[in-house]
């Protein structure tokens, strides 16, 4: 894991101490809120529904047990007691107190975190696969160069007041678990035919009211030229992304706009002129960097743990968990502990102070120390022994965190929606209840198979509605909320958008229209299709005509 | 019939708080001023703005609610989650069991 050198611990800790100097200003009525404002949001600081929310960075999704302990800390002694783990995978607190934020911050600086650029239009948190540098089918680990891109994007003096907001994702593995199509660049590590590393750089993609699938404009991209490539991409964007309308700010407008052809040739042109020693990705830095996400000393182990095949044996809920729950690693012996943050009937995403600290300490005994954020909403413990699992598993069972849900109907994204958001135009979460209480039994989700229903509560689309295999976005019809449902959506490697089925339904009749569409689904599968394939041979014709022609609704 | 009413946050803590006719700030909607016309609405947000300047209050806007026999009403599911200072989600599960009745 990266560790803040001398540069850094000084630059955060200015920061909080400039955030404290403002807050103090702002109360003794030196800064007005307009200018107040912007200062509050460059540190993460929003003003919700209901009161502050406080978003704080996980860069590339990555915890330490101490960071995680802090996040309890924080959650307990500021908050209500949870905090909410977002689809970008940060951390948001609800129910802050503005006089706390500074001290607040001061406690994420002494474990090397903060909230700076959660918010505004610059580059924000970098993102990357939640199991990087333990799936077992990774080329190369992503993290090194997310790390590289977080510290080039942090108070970029250039990139610093873009057009709009700006998002990058890196995978380091085929199968695309970190959604890189769907942001603003989507880097995707890989080897050439010469065994060389380098990166497929996909641009434009993205959600809100314009969804888009990115554009893939180099099939690969020497390392050494990451920065320069990203700057060449950047200033295309800075230079003729569009300021005057906020909704066609983004750069997959740009891309659409000027098309794929010319964006391309656009960002080659101003390539070689990138070229400066700051862009340059030597190696020695490259190498330095690396060091910090070496891997854990893993013992040699069997392949296959006597323990843990006993224990499926012996425990059905636990094999029915492992059977979903538990990733294959590339080490020998070794397995991902996927811990769902969706227990029937609960809020997608929210974990309490005590489950936290229950997560850092089984990090800390089992997983050499990590724990990541999924962008799904989940937790990970990347590298865990599979003579462990069961172990593990108790603990995860008795604290609500061992919901064998992981990828089905029960594994819901929601973000926050109108019971906290002010942009909101509808509530996600109770959606995202009823769905899930629906689904309650296990049994049934493990025989609908692999299946993502995503929620939004507007059209900004958080809850990734677009590339969910159900979206759900609800919307505001003259004060009252209703919701209306795409199928066909996909984020990973074979990315796509969901197409909307037809009218909206009311917030109460979700649940149903959901149930429809997966029984028309169990009824027209073939063996061992999932939801997506059978949408994407079928199309949306036969859900329609369940959800609307006939007499069930 | 459709009135409006004065809401903000309060600065230092962010807490949702509403103009009273006193134009104090109260945390209960029910204590609002009610504003039957422009005029009324007018003057009321000019003396949220005063406590604006005094650092009192973030963000002042005219909300709509019905006046029905049993109180006022927020006119929409927006301003109904927010009068109701919590969020609506059912307490048998999760991060919020035990933090709201009923």
């Amino acid at each position: 894991m990266y560790r803040y050198d001398e540069f850094d611990a000084t630059f955060v800790a200015e920061r909080v101490k400039q955030f404290r100097g403002q807050v103090t200003r702002r109360l003794a009525g030196e800064l007005a809120e307009d200018e107040f404002r912007p200062l509050r949001l460059q540190n993460g600081v929003y003003l919700q529904l209901h009161a502050y929310m406080l978003r704080i960075a996980i860069p590339y999704g990555e915890l330490s047990s101490k960071k995680l302990r802090k996040l309890a800390f924080i959650a307990r002694r500021y908050d209500k007691g949870f905090g909410h783990f977002t689809t970008r995978q940060n951390i948001q607190f609800n129910w802050p107190e503005l006089v706390d934020v500074p001290d607040i911050l001061d406690h994420l600086a002494e474990v090397e975190m903060h909230a700076i650029q959660t918010s505004g239009n610059c580059i924000r948190n970098v993102t990357a696969d939640h199991f990087a540098g333990a799936a077992a089918d990774e080329v190369a680990d992503p993290r090194p160069y997310a790390e590289i891109l977080r510290q080039w994007s942090s108070v970029h003096p250039e990139f610093s007041f873009l057009p709009r907001k700006f998002k990058i994702a890196v995978t380091g593995a085929e199968r695309d678990r970190a959604a890189i199509q769907t942001h603003d660049i989507g880097l995707h590590l890989k080897k050439n035919a010469a065994g060389e590393l380098g990166f497929a750089v996909y641009v434009g993609g993205g959600q809100g009211r314009t969804p888009m699938v990115a554009k893939k404009i180099r099939d690969f991209l020497p390392e050494a030229d990451l920065l320069s490539y990203c700057t060449a991409i950047l200033r295309v964007y800075n230079l003729y992304g569009r300021r005057d309308n906020k909704y066609k700010a983004r750069i997959k407008i740009l891309v659409m706009e000027l098309g794929e052809k010319r964006f391309r040739e656009e960002v080659e042109a101003e390539f070689p002129r990138t070229v400066h020693p700051t862009a340059e990705l030597d190696s020695k830095e490259l190498e330095r960097i690396s060091a910090y996400f070496a891997p854990p000393s893993f013992e040699t182990l069997p392949k296959i743990s006597g323990v843990f095949e006993q224990a499926k044996l012996d425990n059905a809920a636990f094999a029915k968990w492992a059977r979903v729950n538990l990733a294959p690693h590339r080490v020998d012996g070794y397995g991902i502990v996927n811990i769902s943050l969706k227990p029937a009937g609960g809020i997608p995403g929210d974990a309490t102070a005590e489950q936290m600290r229950v997560v850092a300490d089984l990090a800390r005994r089992y997983s050499f120390d990590e724990v990541r954020v999924s962008h799904h909403q989940n937790l990970v413990l990347p590298h865990v022994k599979r003579d462990d699992v069961f172990t593990i598993w108790k603990v995860l069972d008795a604290n609500g965190l061992a919901t064998a849900n992981l990828g089905l109907a029960g594994d819901i994204i929601a973000c926050p929606g109108l019971d906290y958001c002010t942009l909101a135009t509808a509530r996600s979460i109770p959606v995202a209840q009823a769905i899930s209480r629906r689904f309650a039994d296990l049994e049934r989700q493990h025989e609908i198979g692999p299946l993502k229903i995503n929620i939004s509560g507007c059209i900004n689309a958080c809850g990734h509605h677009h590339v969910g295999h159900i979206g759900i976005l609800g919307l505001d019809k003259k004060g009252e909320e209703f919701y209306q449902i795409t199928l066909g959506g996909s984020s990973s490697e074979s990315a796509s958008i969901g197409t909307i089925l037809g009218p909206g339904f009311a917030g109460h009749e979700v649940a149903d229209a959901i149930d429809t569409i997966i029984k028309t689904y169990l009824g027209l599968r073939h063996d061992g299709e999932t939801f997506l394939d059978a949408y994407r041979r079928l199309g949306p014709k036969p859900f329609k005509e369940a959800l609307y022609a006939a007499p069930q609704r | 019939m459709t009135v409006q009413v004065v809401t903000a946050n309060r600065l230092r803590d962010g807490v949702i708080v509403w103009l009273t006719p006193a134009l104090s700030w109260s945390e209960d909607y029910a204590d609002s001023k009610v504003l039957r016309d422009e005029a009324e609405a007018n003057a009321a947000l000019e003396a949220a703005g005063i406590d604006v300047k005094a650092r009192l209050v973030v963000g002042p806007y005219l909300a709509e609610f019905k006046e029905t026999p049993e109180g006022l009403q927020a006119a929409s599911a927006r301003e109904r989650i927010r009068a109701s200072r919590l969020p609506t989600i059912t307490p048998d599960q999760g991060s919020w069991t035990g933090r709201i009745a009923g």
